[in-house]
C-alpha cells in the first residue's frame, strides 16, 4: 500500500507563533529545543515534522494537550499555514495553492470533525449536513437526497429537522461526523472528536466510527489524546510532544519497541498482550512445526494457547500462507510481563 | 479606548502616586485659602478673557470651509431628498401624511391587532397584552397621531442606525485600523451631550424630521457597532474551522457562519438600537421634530401636569413594548417542527396576523370609529389629572417636604457647595481632579485628566462647565446615599433582588425626557427639579449594579465567612463590598454618564451651565460654539470614565475576578 504517492506528506514542517515567524525561522540556530524557543518569544506549535499518510491507511495522532497535534492537522488542511516546510497533498503543494484553489480542494476532497462539534447553531440537522453542498452550489434537490444518505448513515434518521441544541451530545457528534462526510471525502480529518463525550457514549461512538471506516475505506488523520482509543483504532500511531514527533509506527513496534524515553513512559502502563499480534512476533526466517496461528491474533487471544502448547517455535499464517514462526517464549515473555 | 493594564514600572521616581496626590492636593488647598485671603493675582484665579482662544471661531471656519468650499452640504442636502423621501413614505404610512404611497394611515385597530399578534408570537400572553394594550391606550387617550409621527422616524433611524452599524462593526472587526479609527471616536460619541448632535444635523439636514432622523441615528449607531465586533470576535473557533473546512468562501463565511452564529450579539445591539433611537426620537423636539416629545416639551412648558403625565406614560409603554418585544426576540430560538405539520400551522402566526390586519381594515373602511379616534372622543382626562396632582401637592404633608427639601437643600447645602466649587481658582481645581484620577487611576490617567481640564479651561467656559460639574456631583452623590442603601438591602434576599432588578431594568429602558415630569411636578421650576431629575436618573445604574456585584461574590466565600462566625455586618463590610466593589464601580461610572447626560437635558427647565449655552445655540447656526461647549462636557465626562474605569478594571485584576 506504500508503493503509490501518498495522500499527504509532509517534509520538514514548521509553525510556529509570534511577531515574526519566519524571520525568527530563518535566523534561529538549527536544533533549539521548545524551551529555548519559548525563551525567544515565540511557540513551535509544530517542530520540524516529516511524516507520511498513506492511501486508505488510519494514522492516529496522540499526545498531551498543547503537544501540537491539532496544530498539525491544521496545516494539513491550510487551516494553519505553515512557516517553513513542505506538505503535498496527492503530489500539490498546498502553500502554493491560490485561495480559490484551497476552497475547491477542501470542498471535494477533505472533511473535518471538530471536538466541540462546530455545529451551526441557527441550522437544523438536515441544513448542518447539507452546508457543504449548499457551499458547493448543489441544487436544493440533490443536497437534501444526499444529507439524508449521510444522516441515515450516522443513525440519525427521524431528527433531520431538529436543531443541534435539542440534540444530546453523542448525537450532535454524529451531525459533525455526517456533514463532514457529506462531500464524500478522500481525506477525512477527525480532531479528537469523542473526548467531548462521556465515557460510554465514547465506546459506542468508537464501534460506530469502526464501522464506518469499514463501510468507507478512507483515508484518515485522527487525533486523539487517549492512548487506548489510539491502539484501538489505529493503523500507525504518531506520538508527538512539544510540537515534535517523537515515534510514528505501528501500535505492536511502539509498544514493543519504544524509541524514546518518553514513548517508553508513556506504554509503560499498557497491557502490551492485548496490543502485540502474532504477525508482528513472527520471524521469517524460522519455521515450526503444527498447526499454525492467524497473523492477527492478538497475544492476549493467545494466551491459553501459548501456555498449554509445548513447542518452541510456532507457524503464523497470514491468510492461507505461512509467513514465518513465533517463540513461544517470547509471546510468554509479552504476556507475563519479562523480569517479573 | 485602550486602557492599559500591565502598570509600568514607575520611573525612578521619590513619590508614590497617592503620596504625589497628597501633594496636589495640599498645593491646591493652599491656593485656595491664598485666594480666600485675597492674596492671589487674578490671572491665577480664572484665565483672563483675552488669553481664552477663539475655539468657536476657529472651528467655525474649518466647518464652513467643509460645508462651502469642499461641498459637502451639497452632499447632505442632495441626502436629504432621499432621507425625506423615506420619511414622507412611512409618514404617509403611519399617520397619513399626504405623500406617495397615499395609502396610509392605517388604522389604529390593525396596527394595535399586529402588535398583538407579533407579542403573543415572541412571548406569549403577556406580551400580546402590552403590544396590544399601548396600541390601545395611545388610541384612546387620543395621541395616536403624534405617537405615530415618532413612530415613523423610529422605523426610519432604526433600520438605518442597524445597518450602518452592522457594517462599521464588521469592517472594525476585519480591519484593525478601522478599529483603531473607530474606538477613540465611538468614546466620545458616547460621552458627547446630544444638543452637539443636534445642530449639525440641523445645519447639514433642515430643521424637521430628517435632522430629527439623522441625529437619531448617528446616535444610535455606537453600541451596534461595538455588539456586533464583540458578537463576531465570540464566534467559536472551531465554527469557524467548520466553516473554512466547508469550503466556505470569504462571503459565503460571513453570510452564512460569521453573522448567523453573532445572531444573539447582533439582536442585544437591535435592542439597543431601538432603545436609544426611541429616547433621541422624543428628543428631538428640541430642533422642531413634530411628535410625542414635542407635545410633551409644549405641555410641560405650559405646565399642564396632567395632559405631561399622560403623554410620559405613553412614552414609557411605547419603550417598555419595544423593549421586552426586541428581548424576546434575542432570546427566541428556532424549534423544530414534526414531520408533516401542514404549512397553516407552520406559519400560523404569520396568517393571524395578515388576517387580523386585511380584517380589521375592511371593518375600519365602515366603521371610522376603528380608524381614527377623532378629537372629542378620546378619554383623556388633562384637566381631571391636572386638578388631582396639584391636590396631592397641596395636602399638608406633602407641602412641608417639599418645601423643607426646596428651602434646606437648596439654601444649606446645594448652593454653598456650588459657591464653593466655583469659589475655587483653576489651576487649583485642576490639581485636584489630577490627583483624584492619580490616587485611584495611575500617571497616565492624571495626566489625560490635566490635558482635559486645561482645554475645558482655555474653552472661555470655566465657571458654567463647574456648574455644570457640581449638578452632576451632588446628584450622584445624593443617588448613591439612596441607590446604595436600596441595593445593598434588596440585595439580601433573591426575591427583592429580582424585583428591584426589574424595576431598574424597566426604568432604564424609559427614554430620559420622561425624567422630568416627576421633577417638574414634585418641584416646579427650580434648581432642585434639576438635581432630583439627574438623582433619579442616575440611581438606577447605582442600584443595579449594587445589587449584582453583591449578588456575583462567589458563594464559597460568603460560606467561609459565614463558617469563620461574622456577623452580617461584618460579611457585608469586610466580605461581600470589597468583592462588590469594582461592579459598584462601573454603576457609579454609569451613574456619572447618565448625570452629565441629563443635566444637559436638564437645560430645559432653566440651569445656568453649559446645557444652557448648548440649547441656546440651537436657535441660531452658532456650529463652532455648539461644537466647543459640547467637547466641554464630553472632556469632563471622559476624565471620570478613563479614571474610574481603570480603577475597577486594576480592582478586578488584584481581586482575580
Amino acid at each position: 500500500m506504500s508503493a503509490e504517492v501518498p495522500v499527504i506528506s509532509c517534509k520538514n514542517v514548521w509553525k510556529i507563533f509570534g511577531n515574526d515567524p519566519t524571520g525568527f525561522l530563518k535566523t534561529m540556530t538549527p536544533g533549539m529545543s521548545f524551551d529555548e524557543i519559548r525563551a525567544a518569544g515565540y511557540i513551535a506549535g509544530v517542530k520540524d515534522v516529516s511524516i507520511e499518510v498513506n492511501k486508505g491507511e488510519m494514522l492516529v495522532i496522540m499526545g498531551l494537550s498543547g503537544s501540537g497535534k491539532s496544530t498539525l492537522v491544521r496545516c494539513f488542511s491550510r487551516l494553519h499555514d505553515i512557516t517553513g516546510g513542505t506538505i503535498e497533498v496527492e503530489g500539490q503543494d498546498i502553500m502554493s495553492l491560490a485561495e480559490k484553489d484551497l476552497i475547491e480542494l477542501r470542498r471535494s476532497k477533505m472533511g473535518m470533525v471538530f471536538q466541540s462539534f462546530g455545529l451551526l447553531p441557527h441550522r437544523s440537522v438536515l441544513e448542518n449536513v447539507a452546508f457543504p453542498l449548499e457551499m458547493r452550489g448543489q441544487d436544493k434537490h440533490t443536497r437534501r437526497e444526499r444529507a439524508m444518505e449521510v444522516i441515515k448513515l450516522v443513525g440519525l434518521e427521524g431528527r433531520e429537522d431538529y436543531f443541534p441544541r435539542e440534540l444530546s451530545g453523542g448525537q450532535q457528534q454524529r451531525v459533525g461526523i455526517a456533514r463532514s462526510l457529506a462531500i464524500e471525502p478522500d481525506i477525512w480529518f477527525l480532531d479528537e472528536p469523542f473526548s467531548a463525550l462521556d465515557p460510554l457514549i465514547r465506546r459506542e461512538m468508537q464501534d460506530e466510527f469502526l464501522r464506518l471506516q469499514q463501510l468507507l475505506n478512507k483515508t484518515i488523520v485522527f487525533i486523539t489524546h487517549d492512548f487506548d482509543e489510539a491502539l484501538r483504532l489505529a493503523d500507525r500511531i504518531a506520538i508527538m510532544k512539544d510540537g515534535a514527533v517523537e515515534q510514528c509506527d505501528t501500535p505492536d513496534q511502539i509498544v514493543l519497541d519504544p524509541q524514546t524515553e518518553y514513548v517508553r513512559k508513556f506504554t509503560e502502563d499498557i497491557d502490551k498482550a492485548r496490543v502485540v499480534h502474532a504477525g508482528v512476533l513472527a520471524d521469517a526466517t524460522a519455521s515450526g512445526e503444527g498447526d499454525p496461528v492467524d497473523a492477527s491474533l492478538t497475544v492476549h487471544s493467545m494466551a491459553r494457547m501459548l501456555v498449554n502448547d509445548t513447542r518452541a517455535m510456532i507457524p503464523v499464517k497470514k491468510g492461507d500462507t505461512i509467513i514465518g514462526a513465533l517463540s513461544r517464549q517470547s509471546a510468554l515473555d509479552i504476556l507475563l510481563g519479562t523480569g517479573a | 479606548m485602550s486602557v492599559e493594564t500591565t502598570s509600568l514600572p514607575a520611573p525612578k521616581a521619590a513619590l508614590s502616586n497617592s503620596q504625589l496626590a497628597l501633594c496636589f492636593v495640599a498645593a491646591a488647598v493652599v491656593m485656595t485659602v491664598v485666594q480666600y485671603l485675597g492674596g492671589l493675582p487674578e490671572w491665577l484665579h480664572r484665565l483672563p478673557e483675552a488669553l481664552v482662544p477663539n475655539f468657536a471661531g476657529w472651528l467655525d471656519a474649518i466647518f464652513n470651509f467643509v460645508k462651502d468650499d469642499l461641498g459637502l452640504l451639497v452632499v447632505t442636502r442632495t441626502l436629504t431628498e432621499g432621507l425625506e423621501w423615506l420619511l414622507d413614505a412611512s409618514g404617509n404610512i403611519f399617520f397619513g401624511k399626504r405623500r406617495w404611497p397615499n395609502i396610509g394611515p392605517i388604522p389604529w385597530t390593525a396596527m394595535a391587532a399586529v402588535a398583538a399578534v407579533v407579542g403573543y408570537y415572541l412571548g406569549g400572553w403577556r406580551l400580546a397584552l402590552l403590544g396590544g394594550g399601548t396600541m390601545v391606550w395611545t388610541a384612546l387617550i387620543g395621541q395616536w397621531e403624534i405617537a405615530m409621527q415618532t413612530m415613523s422616524v423610529l422605523a426610519i433611524a432604526a433600520p438605518l442606525a442597524f445597518v450602518i452599524g452592522l457594517s462599521l462593526g464588521i469592517a472594525a472587526w476585519k480591519y484593525a485600523w478601522v478599529d483603531n479609527v473607530i474606538k477613540p471616536v465611538l468614546s466620545v460619541l458616547q460621552t458627547l451631550p446630544f444638543f452637539t448632535y443636534l445642530l449639525p444635523a440641523v445645519i447639514f439636514f433642515k430643521v424637521g424630521p430628517t435632522a430629527g432622523a439623522v441625529a437619531t441615528t448617528i446616535y444610535a449607531i455606537p453600541p451596534m457597532i461595538l455588539m456586533t465586533t464583540l458578537g463576531l470576535k465570540k464566534v467559536s473557533p472551531e465554527v469557524v474551522e467548520a466553516g473554512k473546512m466547508s469550503g466556505c468562501s470569504r462571503f459565503q463565511m460571513l453570510r452564512h457562519v460569521y453573522l448567523p452564529s453573532a445572531r444573539t450579539e447582533i439582536l442585544v445591539g437591535v435592542n439597543q438600537v431601538i432603545m436609544l433611537c426611541l429616547a433621541m426620537v422624543v428628543l428631538t423636539a428640541f430642533i422642531g421634530m413634530p411628535g410625542l416629545g414635542a407635545k410633551l416639551l409644549a405641555m410641560m412648558g405650559s405646565f399642564k401636569l396632567g395632559r405631561s403625565f399622560e403623554i410620559g406614560v405613553t412614552i414609557v409603554l411605547l419603550a417598555v413594548m419595544l423593549d421586552r418585544m426586541s428581548k424576546a426576540w434575542v432570546v427566541k430560538q428556532p424549534v423544530h417542527f414534526e414531520r408533516g405539520t401542514p404549512f397553516w400551522k407552520r406559519h400560523q402566526m404569520l396568517l393571524l396576523g395578515i388576517a387580523a390586519f386585511v380584517g380589521l381594515t375592511l371593518i375600519s373602511l365602515v366603521a371610522p370609529i376603528f380608524a381614527e379616534i377623532g378629537r372629542g372622543q378620546d378619554f383623556s382626562q388633562g384637566k381631571e389629572l391636572d386638578n388631582l396632582i396639584k391636590a396631592f401637592l397641596n395636602i399638608e404633608w406633602v407641602k412641608a417636604t417639599t418645601g423643607f427639601l426646596r428651602a434646606f437643600l437648596n439654601v444649606q447645602v446645594l448652593i454653598p457647595f456650588r459657591n464653593f466649587m466655583l469659589s475655587i481658582p483653576t489651576p487649583a481645581f485642576i490639581l485636584l481632579v489630577a490627583a483624584f484620577a492619580l490616587a485611584l487611576a495611575g500617571r497616565k490617567q492624571a495626566i489625560y485628566a490635566v490635558i482635559f481640564f486645561s482645554l475645558v479651561a482655555l474653552s472661555g467656559w470655566w465657571d458654567r462647565a463647574i456648574i455644570t460639574l457640581y449638578s452632576v456631583i451632588s446628584a450622584v452623590t445624593l443617588a448613591a446615599l439612596i441607590g446604595l442603601p436600596v441595593g445593598i438591602i434588596a440585595a439580601r434576599s433573591e426575591k427583592w433582588s429580582t424585583r428591584v432588578l426589574l424595576i431598574c431594568d424597566t426604568a432604564q429602558t424609559f427614554p430620559s425626557f420622561v425624567y422630568l415630569i416627576p421633577a417638574i411636578m414634585l418641584f416646579g421650576i427650580t434648581d432642585i427639579a434639576v438635581i432630583f431629575s439627574i438623582l433619579i436618573f442616575a440611581m438606577v445604574p447605582l442600584t443595579r449594579y449594587t445589587i449584582e456585584g453583591l449578588r456575583t461574590v462567589p458563594e464559597e466565600m460568603t460560606e467561609a465567612a459565614d463558617m469563620a462566625g461574622a456577623t452580617r455586618m461584618q460579611k457585608l463590610w469586610s466580605v461581600q463590598l470589597p468583592l462588590a466593589l469594582p461592579t459598584m464601580a462601573v454603576g457609579f461610572n454609569q451613574a456619572i454618564m447618565f448625570a452629565f447626560f441629563m443635566v444637559i437635558i436638564a437645560a430645559f427647565i432653566g440651569t445656568q451651565d453649559l446645557g444652557q449655552e448648548l440649547q441656546r445655540t440651537l436657535a441660531g447656526t452658532d456650529l463652532g460654539k455648539n461644537f466647543v461647549l459640547g467637547i466641554c462636557v464630553s472632556l469632563m465626562a471622559l476624565t471620570f470614565d478613563l479614571t474610574i474605569m481603570k480603577w475597577a478594571s486594576d480592582k478586578k485584576a488584584v481581586l482575580g475576578l
